[in-house]
């Protein structure tokens, strides 16, 4: 049992891995950090896939893709067999770009979206800070706003190549 | 405190959640009213993601206050199905939008004050109260950061935009009084340790504002201590009926509709 248990835990788990936040659709919701726990128990009814509880936190209060990530997740597992799902959201440790993964950061970038930069635990986050131009590496970049075209961006511009940059927030 | 599903009215902790969701969301849909008239994109981009982060951090106060309340209420109920005396927030948030000076200056007094308020909110015993603070916090240092340099580069900028701060700052700073007096549910869930003795937030919102209006070379007015002013109590000003026509009007006619 306790085998089986992990062996749906690490399906889930790579099922998640291959859902996308639908408003960055390089970035799976493993790699942001929302999703944070999975639990197994055991199949309710006989011949059932085990049912699982999805713990997802929103990256800000406001941001309206979660009603839509929570939909996809139970969709994609659906799709698998898993037919007894729970999601729940949480709110408390805050979501933070420190559990964002390196993975997750370079495809980021590979997208034209600087990554954070810095962790959010070491730093007054709201400091003036170097982020590098993700078309030229220039860090020669200024803050055009503090609020970009979704919660979780700045807005930049690169003073060398000129290209205005969305900046993913430190947070 | 009284069981909560006797007299849902009279139990505190649910009239203090609605109180702290009520603040959000009226502000939010005030600031929201910005979207597509800001003055330059990047200012509406910016209003309208602070709308956004108001209107989510109420969502999760009306979500936790309709599990309090229970029997199948839904955050809609709260917030589109109640009448505007049965409203809870504080009357600087329901005021008219005015000039961009006037938007500007009742966000930055409403974010130093949850800047403030969402700090001593973390020690609540209430551990779904004191989650929503943490969360909410985060952002609240964007907004006052973003409202702050807005009062600075206002004051200090020409004739025109002094006057303009200036003559919000004389108007409005009568209904800056209201966040310190603390209402029956605010004091009683202060004592239990689930909320915030509010009238200690005074002493530093006071400090913090009075810092950028140097900075902004702008002048306090002299006003005497308005206490008549309670929105916390249900007693609002015509413009909240305003808000809640245009918000509510869906709901209203067509009761449950959903997309």
């Amino acid at each position: 049992m306790v085998v089986y248990n992990k062996i749906s835990g690490q399906k889930i788990w790579k099922i998640l891995e291959q859902i996308t936040d639908p408003e960055i659709p390089v970035l799976s919701i493993v790699d942001l950090g929302i999703v944070r726990n999975v639990k197994v128990f055991p199949p309710t009814g006989g011949g059932d896939l085990e049912g699982a509880e999805i713990f997802i936190t929103p990256t800000y209060s406001g941001c309206p893709a979660m009603d839509m990530i929570a939909m996809n997740i139970r969709m994609e597992l659906l799709q698998n067999g898993f037919t007894n799902i729970k999601i729940t959201q949480q709110l408390s440790p805050a979501w933070t770009t420190d559990w964002m993964t390196e993975k997750g950061k370079e495809k980021l970038k590979a997208y034209g979206i600087a990554p954070p930069v810095g962790k959010a635990i070491d730093q007054k986050y709201l400091e003036e800070l170097k982020v590098e131009c993700p078309q030229c590496h220039s860090k020669n970049t200024k803050l055009l706003s503090q609020f970009g075209s979704t919660s979780c961006k700045a807005l930049y511009q690169c003073m060398d190549c000129k290209e205005p940059f969305d900046y993913f927030k430190c947070h | 405190m009284s069981d909560p599903h006797s007299n849902i009215s009279t139990y505190q902790p649910f009239n203090y959640c609605l109180h702290l969701a009520d603040n959000s969301l009226i502000m939010g849909h005030r600031l929201s009213e910005w979207t597509g008239h800001g003055p330059i994109l990047e200012q509406d981009i910016a209003i309208s993601n602070i709308a956004l982060d108001l209107i989510g951090q109420s969502r999760n106060f009306y979500q936790y206050t309709a599990q309090i309340k229970g029997q199948g209420t839904t955050e809609d109920d709260l917030a589109y199905l109640r009448e505007a005396d049965e409203f809870k927030n504080i009357l600087l948030t329901e005021l008219p939008n005015g000039d961009w000076a006037k938007t500007i200056l009742k966000l930055f007094f409403f974010s130093t004050y949850q800047y403030y308020l969402y700090q001593k909110l973390i020690g609540s015993t209430d551990a779904q109260i004191s989650a929503i603070a943490e969360k909410s916090l985060k952002e609240v240092i964007y907004h006052l950061r973003w409202s702050s340099e807005w009062v600075i580069r206002l004051g200090d900028g020409t004739e025109e935009s002094r006057n303009r701060i200036q003559s919000a700052l004389n108007e409005l700073w009568a209904y800056a009084d209201e966040m310190f007096l603390p209402s029956a549910y605010e004091s009683e869930c202060a004592k239990a340790n689930i909320g915030v003795d509010v009238s200690s937030l005074k002493n530093d919102w006071e400090n913090k504002v009075k810092v950028v209006f140097e900075e902004a070379t702008l002048k306090i007015p002299v006003s005497k201590q308005n206490e008549n002013i309670k929105g916390k109590q249900g007693d609002h000003t015509e413009h909240l009926q305003a808000i809640l026509n245009d918000m509510q009007f869906l709901q209203r006619t067509y009761p449950g509709c959903e997309w």
